[in-house]
């Protein structure tokens, strides 16, 4: 992007030789003159393009930039110690802390792994191994309508399976409706990481007298894990986040619990009820609440890509 | 117009006329496409046979049927037998993972298990055989022999805990000889094993093959003409699908039967 092509208009005219005619001259000047015009009207638009190109990196980037500016600005005045251990005060009053909040969303993602990973990874695995077949391409394409569901939508879905029969809202009928949302991301990432194998790795497994079944999982699997781990703990850090599906299963706590079978408080669930509030004290805590949030999910995904740097097991040795 | 080389009589010419492999008239299909068409050889024991031709011969799909690789890939099929020791590995209610586990086979890019160690890798054929689980001496003596023989033991055997990337093509392809004789098949087979190696870990993998023929069948494909006649006993010529020629190395490459096999070899094509 920053080299320019020569300055061809000033690379001098040939001169003519002796046998030319003064008409071809004309003819061999002008032809010239033309390439040197269109050499410089080309500069000029590229850099125009490439002006545009930076533009739009800038602005892309940008709202993030703005949102990270605004989070630490408005969060890091309410974030203390007293936040990471202190129950939410009663509205009005100051202090505080959303303690049970980061342990609830903790508390969360960890059932959403539980019911997500296994069954994401083993379809991930699957579509891969058997790829071609109709009921890989329906698996596949049903793990990509699934992502593109709603995330109210499995919200209400859970709460019609999961919280209306048993009667109570619960942090299991959050953690269940997570792991859902998190099967077609574990799935995509797993079978991408799986395809990543070479296929003369099982090849080599086969002709060694391995089963496929055997192939498939100490092999391919194992070869794939540190990819697989990255996109797991990358869809764990999305489901974090999420809302909507905690709105109507895990409710929101404003007391301590860890019970499975009772509500529980969430991160995503304080922010969206302290946002709104008026009261300005838990304003603020949502602030601080939304940079813990992100602070999570950075953690999360930084940790996922510090674990995969050295122990990538892909490459030659070559 | 060629006539189909499909010859009922199996040409073997060795003094040890114990067939260990043989096909009978084998026909190998990608799909409705024909890649091996009606080939009948023996190979004896304790000999090396290569097979050679020109790219797209069928001399790798040839060589896969023996311990029935072939059908791992979607829409292979294959007629005709081939026998190991007598016993035709394609019949019904062979198990395909059980002929796998009696032969042994080399790929033409190193293929070391990136997970593993270097210690785990050349013992990675000895997971799944059946009979009684060895014990850890046991094992770390068959592991030495076979990185001996692979002329590899030297080079690795401060290190057999570390990492099978770290080593070099060439040492990573003698890793895969080792992982295959550690465990002591009968027959080898081997796919352009020199292909991507340097010519002194192609000297040294040759040599390798001088030493190991005694007890084993040793199937090698080749497209290099100067390999087959330096390391094979017998070389076999394909084209298009079908065994041309079949002799004794000598023979085949001085005084060749047929014209074709003569083309080939003097480079008039291929």
């Amino acid at each position: 992007m920053t080299t320019s092509p020569p300055e061809t208009s000033q690379r001098p005219v040939p001169e003519p030789s002796p046998r030319q005619t003064p008409l071809a001259t004309r003819v061999q000047r002008a032809a010239a003159e033309r390439t040197a015009r269109s050499i410089r009207g080309r500069r000029i638009r590229s850099r125009i393009v490439i002006g545009f190109m930076y533009l739009a990196s800038f602005l892309a980037v940008l709202p993030l930039v703005l949102i990270l500016f605004h989070l630490v600005r408005e969060g890091m005045q309410s974030i203390s110690p007293a936040f990471f251990s202190q129950l939410p005060a009663p509205p009005g009053d100051p202090g505080g802390g959303m303690a049970n909040a980061i342990v609830g969303t903790l508390i969360l993602i960890s059932i959403a792994a539980i019911v997500g990973l296994p069954i994401g990874i083993g379809a991930g695995l699957y579509v891969a191994e058997n790829r071609g077949t109709r009921l890989a391409s329906t698996v596949r394409f049903l793990a990509d309508v699934l992502n593109g569901l709603p995330s109210i939508v499995i919200g209400i879905f859970a709460w019609q399976v999961l919280v209306r029969p048993i009667g109570n809202f619960s942090a299991l009928a959050g953690g269940i409706a997570l792991g859902v949302m998190m099967v077609p991301l574990v799935t995509r990432s797993t079978e991408e990481m799986i395809r990543l194998v070479p296929n003369s790795l099982r090849e080599a497994a086969l002709a060694l007298g391995y089963s496929e079944a055997r192939t498939s999982l100490s092999i391919v699997l194992r070869t794939a894990l540190p990819g697989i781990v990255t996109g797991a703990l990358v869809a764990v850090s999305r489901i974090a986040g999420e809302t909507a599906p905690l709105l109507f299963t895990a409710l929101g706590n404003q007391f301590w619990s860890v019970a499975l079978d009772q509500p529980i408080a969430a991160l995503p669930l304080q922010i969206y009820y302290y946002a709104t509030s008026p009261y300005e004290e838990q304003r603020a805590l949502a602030w601080a609440g939304a940079l813990v949030l992100i602070g999570i999910v950075l953690i999360i995904s930084l940790g996922a890509r510090m674990a995969t740097r050295n122990r990538f097991g892909l490459g030659s040795g070559d | 117009m060629p006539q189909p080389a499909s010859r009922p009589e199996m040409p073997v010419a060795a003094p040890d006329a114990r067939p260990r492999v043989a096909t009978r008239d084998l026909r190998a299909f990608f799909g409705q496409t024909p890649a091996v068409r009606g080939v009948s050889i023996a190979m004896a024991h304790g000999s090396v046979t290569a097979i050679i031709g020109p790219s797209g011969c069928g001399k790798s799909t040839l060589l896969r049927c023996i311990n029935r690789m072939h059908e791992t890939v979607p829409t292979a099929r294959v007629e005709g037998s081939v026998l190991l020791d007598g016993q035709d590995v394609y019949a019904p209610g062979v198990n395909a993972v059980d002929v796998r586990r009696h032969v042994g086979m080399v790929f033409q890019r190193p293929t070391a298990f990136p997970t593993l160690s270097i210690r785990d890798n050349v013992a990675a054929g000895l997971k799944v055989r059946t009979g009684k689980p060895k014990s850890r001496s046991e094992l770390a003596e068959i592991v030495e022999t076979a990185l001996h023989r692979a002329a590899l033991w030297d080079e690795v055997k401060d290190r057999l805990d570390s990492s099978a990337l770290g080593l070099s093509g060439g040492q990573q392809q003698r890793l895969c000889i080792a992982r295959a004789l550690a465990t002591s098949p009968s027959v080898i087979l081997l796919d352009e094993p020199t292909a991507s190696l340097d010519p002194i870990s192609t000297q040294s993998v040759e040599n390798l093959l001088h030493e190991l023929k005694g007890d084993m069948t040793i199937v090698i494909v080749t497209h290099n003409m100067q390999q087959a006649a330096r390391v094979s006993d017998h070389t076999a010529f394909m084209l298009a699908g079908e065994m041309v020629e079949f002799e004794d190395t000598r023979t085949l490459f001085m005084n060749p039967k047929d014209e074709r096999t003569e083309a080939y070899i003097t480079g008039r094509f291929g």
